[in-house]
């Protein structure tokens, strides 16, 4: 069923990236430099990666039938906290500490942050959209205030490789999405959790009855969004060893929601795809750096990537694909007889 | 439940106009209350009143510091309004000014048009009106002495005309990536349009990739790292509309092997105070100054001008080019 879900995604992805070969041959080459890897795929991965974890967490969130506006703001906030922690421990002490302080602070605020907005929507009963919408609005201006309006330089090594340093020739950030990835899906595949998410999103009355403790599974996957939303504000504010409250983050609650929906989880809750999310991101990324590196003029970079969107979404509709490419994908589907079924399956759901 | 909710939106309305009221009153306040001596003017102690946009950046405040020191410096009397980004709050403070019979009114427009019947006012009571960093689009330009602003199109050229110095007697193709300010921006046109100006007169410099980064460092760096992974070694210039993204740039270029600087010229503009620090570190070739510091250079104008001198329509900025060498020396005199 999973394999169904990822089929569109992912050729869409390989697409994406196979047009970049006819602009750049040496797209898809990756070479050894200064000891690490570098290449227009490891740009994608490495730049990408905040996104990614951004996504994952707000599929999890998605998945309960909600929604957090408020990662683009979080990214902020634990930018600039810490940023200015590092700034202010670096003058007493030039060993490891501050960078553990300034970790610690970033994720610290980042849960406060998604403890809020799981308390407002588990506890209060405020409607996702506008409980979260507080934070985008207000978050800002908490980054703001942290970083006084201005943009933070960070001269302080250590601080810099978490967005920007290699581990064994890979970018740094690339673990983290590993390791994070690795939490969610071993939590959600693992463990009753995953149907606990699922069941909230469907229906969180009968959940209830049925003896889940909805409002504290929903209190959970906020946390989690904010904790995601803090590590990759940790990532962007290091990859430039600066802190932007301004900028930092500026619109990623739209690119994640839509890096979820191209991964094929319905924004109505219930079943959710935690690889198809991650793929989301993927595509995203490889169409920025794509319009990047072929050189389309600024202007027309949104209506681009709005165009690519469009395709995406109605390839990923069934109905769009049983009316328009059904009478010529038939033939090769029906050599599979697992397929066929999927189908059956996606159309039930 | 209904009946409630209808008194409680009277109540509301009610508090609406309270607070309304309330704001306009001290508005008005804060328009008049600066007055008094202005009749004791002499014939060079000058009144003059000053309507700012607002307080909407760093430049902003950098600007109005810069403004209001330098006429109380030079002995003259201020009276500030801050319009708070609003159109009425503008018009009315330049009425006050009007009423207070200040001698010179200076004037950042908060939107072009819809100031003609205020400015009228201005000319038929004699006070002569210095526009400054915004423009308006009138037809009758009688109705103000002067535009003082910095020229965007002028940092291009600039920019373009220190890289055509610098590289002189290179002999084949320069290949420059440019990173473009915010898409529709004033500054991210003119930029470039000077830019592009000087460059066609050179046919051996060319643009090979042009982007938006935004202003921002982040962006600033995921672009270039592109342009490196697209065009890297043939990559001679970068030019960036900003000095953001020309640091965010520089890290790529440290990350992909090069040595901004040496392999690669780095031209920024703005000339913030992170320019002069990379530029120190030899990271960066040289910055446009896009100065918000103009008080002084404004306040000679209207001295100037109160000595029976004509001026210009459009005066520019002073503004200067730094490079590399000067940025040691001059890094600790940056306000900004």
């Amino acid at each position: 069923m999973l394999k169904s879900r990822l089929f569109w995604p992912v050729i869409i992805l390989l697409i994406i990236l196979a047009i970049n070969l006819f602009f750049d041959p040496g797209f898809f080459k990756i070479e050894v430099k200064n000891g690490h890897l570098t290449g227009s795929l490891v740009d994608i991965v490495n730049r990408g990666a905040p996104l990614m974890l951004i996504s994952i967490g707000m599929t999890l969130v998605i998945a309960t039938k909600g929604i957090d506006l408020g990662v683009g703001s979080v990214i902020a906030m634990s930018g600039s906290i810490a940023a200015m922690t590092v700034v202010q421990g670096m003058a007493s002490d030039t060993s490891l500490t501050p960078l553990f302080m300034a970790i610690a602070a970033a994720l610290g605020l980042s849960l406060a942050a998604g403890l809020w907005n799981g308390l407002l929507v588990s506890r209060i009963g405020i409607q996702p959209i506008v409980a979260t919408l507080i934070l985008m609005v207000a978050g800002r201006g908490i980054a703001q205030l942290i970083t006084d309006g201005q943009i933070t330089t960070i001269y302080y090594e250590p601080y810099s490789f978490i967005g920007g340093g290699y581990l064994f020739a890979i970018p740094f950030s690339v673990y983290l999405v590993a390791a994070v990835l690795g939490i969610a899906l071993y939590m959600t595949k693992k463990t009753a959790l995953g149907l606990f998410i699922q069941s909230v999103g469907a229906n969180p009355e009968a959940s209830r009855l049925a003896g889940i403790n909805s409002k504290n599974i929903i209190l959970l996957v906020y946390l989690f969004s904010g904790f995601c939303a803090g590590v990759g504000g940790l990532i962007l504010s290091s990859n430039v060893s600066s802190a932007d409250g301004n900028n930092a983050g500026l619109w990623f609650e739209l690119d994640a929601i839509l890096a979820v929906v191209i991964g094929g989880t319905s924004l109505m809750g219930g079943r959710f795809f935690l690889m198809g999310s991650v793929i989301g991101a993927l595509i995203i990324q490889s169409l920025t750096t794509t319009i990047y590196s072929i050189g389309i003029p600024p202007e027309t970079n949104l209506i681009v990537k709005a165009v690519v969107v469009i395709i995406v979404c109605l390839l990923q509709s069934p109905e769009f694909r049983q009316k328009v490419l059904r009478p010529r994908m038939k033939k090769p589907h029906k050599k599979e007889p697992e397929n066929s079924l999927n189908e059956q399956g996606v159309k039930i759901s | 439940m209904v009946i409630q909710l209808k008194r409680f939106r009277v109540v509301f309305l009610m508090l609406l106009i309270i607070v309304l009221a309330a704001c306009s009153s001290t508005n008005t306040e804060g328009n008049t209350n600066s007055g008094g001596e202005g009749g004791e003017a002499s014939s060079d102690k000058l009144v003059i009143g000053f309507s700012q946009v607002g307080a909407e950046s760093e430049w902003r405040t950098a600007n109005t510091k810069s403004i209001k020191s330098a006429i109380t410096d030079a002995g003259h009397e201020l009276k500030f309004s801050d319009a708070q980004q609003k159109q009425e709050n503008q018009i009315k403070a330049i009425r006050s000014f009007i009423a207070q019979k200040v001698d010179a009114i200076v004037f950042s427009p908060v939107v072009e048009t819809g100031f003609e019947t205020v400015l009228k006012e201005a000319k038929d009571a004699g006070i002569p009106v210095f526009l400054v960093d915004r423009a308006v689009d009138f037809e009758d330009d009688t109705l103000w002495v002067t535009f003082l602003g910095s020229d965007f199109v002028e940092e291009g050229i600039k920019a373009a005309n220190w890289l055509v110095e610098e590289m002189e007697g290179v002999d084949g193709d320069i290949n420059i990536v440019e990173l473009q300010g915010t898409v529709g921006s004033a500054p991210a046109i003119d930029r470039k349009e000077g830019f592009e100006q000087v460059m066609a007169e050179h046919p051996n410099f060319r643009i090979i990739k042009s982007q938006s980064g935004d202003f921002t460092r982040a962006k600033g760096k995921e672009v270039m790292e592109a342009f490196l992974k697209s065009d890297g070694e043939n990559i001679d210039v970068l030019y960036a509309h900003n000095d953001d993204m020309a640091i965010g740039a520089i890290q790529a270029i440290e990350e992909y092997g090069l040595k901004p600087g040496e392999d690669i010229t780095v031209i920024g503009v703005d000339a913030v105070k992170g320019a002069f620090e990379a530029m120190a570190a030899g990271k960066m070739n040289v910055t446009v100054e896009c100065n918000p510091l103009f008080g002084p250079q404004l306040v000679e104008l209207i001295e100037a001008h109160f000595a029976g001198e004509t001026l210009d329509k459009r005066i520019s900025v002073e503004e200067g080019i730094y490079t590399m060498d000067q940025a040691k020396e001059l890094l600790p005199t940056r306000k900004y």
